[in-house]
């Protein structure tokens, strides 16, 4: 689904992730664990082309993302369902308007969705806020709606950056619960986190690679994770 | 024909789209003025183009290219001077051809006055002798002398020439009205651009959202566009309106017996200014899609 081929990605004058190689095969289930810092989400925006690689090659959907044009991109990110660390929503339109914006852009109409969009709510256990705005919304609230939001389109891979950083121990099994259900479903996963317990947890349950970015390189985390 | 889709579907209009966009009220206030008070100007520009353009055309119609010499003499004395005036005309720059008029031409002339029976022979009335210009005219001064010394009796009477500056005067107004329109246009791309770039960048958050969940550039170009244009159109209907109300209300000015032109519109001119609120949205129009374009490159 997604590759990289020995990038490089640097900010300012130095390397921030180096000669990274990943493929994301369909179907996988990825964590991608590092300190705070380390690039976790600079690697993520890679594979959505919020950023571009400053060398070497990513590849997405079988096209070079150097030669994805920017409609390519808006079609790309159809196709890809992004959990934003910061959530990214338009803080003045109501939690269901928020969620229903992947589809309201590619033209297809809220009313027409309006069970789905009820039953992923639901789903996410946030039946009861689609008046609310973002901002009056708790962290947990925001990262289950950015959930939905992210799966709204049926996305082929979901790419989730801390999901549970706000959420207590509980919440974060519902949410863990959620993206395995999708696993199952045969969606392709990659997440950004550094909550190693949610990573026992999941290994319990299926088979996930851990991923650590260390000394802006990528090595697969041992045994002990 | 795509781009026929597009005006339409800015038209139309897509209202889950215009809420992606929050409302930004001095923008919105800014366009809307730049509109009114660019059309009310546009409009008192085009009355200005149009009446000059009338009154050039007038001017310049009745400025037939002739003139007449007229030689007063004694009866002895009046073929030599007509003829020496002939000699002075015909060598001069700028005359085509001068011809004297026969007595049955002159009896035509003065007969409205009276009657076909006069006696022009036996009369002491001048020899009048008919002058055609060239296109560039003659120096009518050096013309003159040059009769006064060739054939005393004879008077140059260039009736319409000093119109002729009047009709240059009314060409360079007209031309000065044109500039004005363009300059009145090319203020309201400024404006609108200002205006877009500004709302542009106050929205720059919500715009990279709307990238980020997949919306393609032209459909993030469309929200701005579509309020741009819609209010450049509003507010260019009411500066026209009151412009149009205006220029009615303006003083007549054919009571100079025509010679002055009233600066109002006539007839079908009357339609003319309806051309300003489309101008304006077009304006409108293509001013907020480049800016928005531009915009959008800096965002992923
Ligand atoms: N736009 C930016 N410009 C400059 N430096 C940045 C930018 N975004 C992130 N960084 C820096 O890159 C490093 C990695 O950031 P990030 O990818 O967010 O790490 P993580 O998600 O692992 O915490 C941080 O030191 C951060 O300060
Ligand atoms: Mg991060």
């Amino acid at each position: 689904m997604i590759e990289l081929h020995d990038v490089s990605y640097r900010y300012g004058a130095e390397d921030l992730l180096s000669n990274i190689t990943l493929k994301l095969a369909a179907g996988s289930f990825h964590f991608l664990t590092g300190p705070s810092g380390a690039g976790k989400t600079t690697l993520l925006k890679l594979c959505y082309m919020e950023l571009m690689a400053t060398s070497g090659q990513v590849t997405i959907f079988g096209r070079p993302a150097d030669r994805i044009g920017r409609d390519g991109v808006a079609q790309v990110r159809r196709r890809v369902g992004v959990v934003h660390q910061d959530c990214a929503f338009l803080d003045h339109l109501p939690l269901l308007e928020n969620v229903a914006l992947p589809l309201t852009v590619s033209g297809q109409s809220t009313e027409a969705n309006m069970q789905e969009l009820r039953d992923l709510l639901a789903w996410v256990g946030l039946s009861g806020r689609t008046g609310a705005l973002p901002p009056q919304l708790s962290g947990g609230e925001r990262q289950r709606a950015a959930l939905a939001r992210a799966v709204v389109m049926s996305p082929d891979v979901i790419l989730a950056d801390e999901p549970t950083g706000n959420l207590d121990w509980e919440m974060s099994l519902r949410l863990l619960t959620l993206l395995i259900e999708l696993n199952r479903m045969g969606k392709t996963i990659l997440i950004a986190t550094h909550d190693l317990n949610l990573i026992r947890q999941t290994k319990a349950q299926i088979a996930a690679r851990v991923l650590r970015i260390k000394d802006r390189r990528l090595q697969l985390a041992g045994a002990d994770l | 024909m795509k781009l026929a889709a597009e005006i339409l579907s800015v038209i139309q209009g897509d209202p889950r789209a215009d809420r992606a966009v929050p409302p930004s009220g001095f923008t919105a206030q800014l366009t809307l003025f730049t509109g009114g008070a660019m059309a009310f100007l546009a409009v008192f520009a085009l009355a200005l183009a149009l009446a000059t353009a009338r009154l050039a055309d007038r001017w310049s119609g009745e400025l037939a290219q002739t003139s007449t010499v007229r030689i007063s003499a004694p009866d002895a004395q009046m073929e030599v001077q007509t003829k020496a005036a002939l000699r002075v005309l015909t060598s001069t720059p700028g005359v085509k051809t001068a011809r004297a008029l026969d007595p049955a031409e002159q009896r035509a002339l003065l007969a409205p006055w009276f009657g076909p029976e006069l006696p022009v022979e036996t009369l002491p009335i001048p020899q009048l002798i008919e002058v055609f210009e060239t296109g560039a005219g003659y120096d009518a001064e050096g013309l003159r002398l040059r009769l006064k010394a060739e054939a005393p009796g004879a008077v140059l009477d260039d009736h319409t020439r000093w119109r002729r500056p009047l009709v240059a005067a009314a060409g360079r107004l007209n031309l000065m009205a044109l500039a004005a329109m363009a300059l009145i246009a090319a203020t309201m791309v400024a404006m609108i651009t200002l205006a877009a770039n500004s709302a542009l960048s106050a929205n720059a958050q919500v715009i990279r959202v709307l990238r980020l969940v997949g919306a393609r550039d032209s459909y993030i170009a469309r929200a701005f566009v579509r309020r741009f244009t819609l209010r450049a159109l509003g507010g260019a209907a009411v500066g026209t309106a009151l412009a149009m109300i205006a220029v009615s209300l303006l003083p007549d000015a054919e009571v100079a017996g025509g010679f002055l032109t009233g600066l109002g519109f006539s007839g079908a001119g009357w339609l003319a200014p309806l051309v300003v609120p489309v101008l304006a949205a077009f304006i409108a129009f293509w001013s907020t899609r480049l800016a928005a374009m531009k915009a959008l490159k800096g965002i992923t």
